[in-house]
Parts: C-alpha cells; structure tokens; sequence
C-alpha cells in the first residue's frame, strides 16, 4: 500500500471533478494506477494515448510508485 | 533559441524581428491560428490549457534538436495559453537558416513535434453550445 498524489488536468480533470486527490493505493506502477482512476472518473483513452509525469518529470507508465508521489496523468495531448 | 508559453497575444511581426541574423538568407514563420469548424461543425473559440514547466521544458528540447538537425541560424517558437477567438494566433514558429531548404524543414519539424510532444490540451467550444477537448474520448453536451 502506497500514499500518493494524483493530479489531473483538461478533459481528466474534468471527468474527475478535482485537480488533485491523494489516495491510498496498492497500484504498484503508474499503468496501475492510471487504470485505477480510469475506472473510478470513467477515462477511457487508453494510456497509450496518454502520458504520465512523477514528480515534475515525465516518467514511463511501468515507473514503480513510492508514498508520496506525485504522480500527474495528461491526456491526449493537442497542441498548434 | 527561445521556446515561450503566452497567456498573451502572439505578436508574429515583434517575434520576427528577433530572428534576425547576418548569416541568414531565409527567413520561414508558421502562424496557427484559431479556424471557425473542426470537423464540419462551426467552431466559436478555443481553449487552450498546459502543465507550463514540462511544456517548456518540452519546448526547449524540440528546439535544440532542430538546431541540431537542421543548418539553421534562430528558431523559436511561441504557444498561446487560455481563451482564443477565431482569427487569433494560437502558434508561432520562426526559423531563420542560410538557405530556405533547411528553414522550411526546421519550422517544419517544429510545429509537428510540438503538437504531438508537449503537455498541451485544446478544448473546442461549438456553436451549438457543447465543448470537446481535442484529440480526448469525451466531448461534453452544451
């Protein structure tokens, strides 16, 4: 079980009804928990469309979690 | 070589003036801008919204690896932040290079990774009231 930090931002924030939530968790990686809180806010673009930051940095998905984290899920990016 | 995030209107003839340089022959600026449809529906405004830090960081990357790929002299690249009308400038590159083939493939390469690379989401708002974030599974009822 780890504590940590998700962030959300556009459409997940949105879907999410919250910028931020700190949750208890035994999702071990950040695919883990990404389809943790895609099931619970109803995200459904796959994470491969996805990316993921830990900490101020971007990150893989299977980077492994620690208490504390912050861990920030951007979804399908567009810029231009 | 500046990447800038802007909460501000692009001004394209002030940007451009900074990239001046004595060895340049050619002189290639993109401007994006905010179009009335997306996909045969009218199209009111833009919003647009980005994790700054990791964007310019992003930004910074895409820039020097043109500089490395390309014979250019500048290249910088300014993005928009927040509420845009149709007409406004969402995006700015501008490449300067000795010879225009390297100018074109440089700003070139720049916008196609910044659209593709940077933490930077664009939600459309239809005249028909509804919003969609671009790109996004969901697409919100007005």
């Amino acid at each position: 079980m780890v504590e940590v930090t998700a962030q959300y931002f556009a459409a997940f924030r949105e879907q999410a009804r919250c910028d931020r939530e700190v949750l208890a968790t035994r999702s071990d990686t950040a695919a883990a928990l990404f389809a943790e809180v895609s099931g619970r806010h109803g995200f459904r673009d796959s994470a491969a469309r996805c990316k993921v930051a830990i900490n101020g940095e971007m990150a893989r998905w299977d980077a492994r979690l620690e208490s504390g984290d912050v861990v920030l899920f951007f979804p399908p990016v567009a810029g231009g | 070589m500046s990447f800038e995030i802007s909460a501000n209107a692009i001004e394209p003839e002030a940007l451009k003036g900074r990239l001046a340089a004595a060895g340049a022959g050619a002189c290639v600026c993109f401007e994006g801008w905010v179009r009335n449809h997306a996909d045969g529906e009218p199209v009111t405004a833009l919003e647009y919204e980005t994790h700054a830090a990791l964007a310019a960081k992003e930004g910074e990357k895409v820039l020097a690896e043109a500089k490395q790929r390309f014979a250019v002299e500048r290249v910088d690249c300014v993005h928009r932040i927040g509420h845009l009308q149709v007409g406004e400038c969402a995006v700015w590159v501008g490449v300067t290079a000795a010879h225009r083939g390297a100018a074109f493939d440089a700003c070139r390469y720049v916008i196609d990774e910044i659209k593709h690379r940077l933490p930077i989401w664009k939600k459309e708002h239809y005249a028909s009231g509804a919003t969609g974030w671009v790109n996004c599974a969901t697409k919100v009822a007005g």
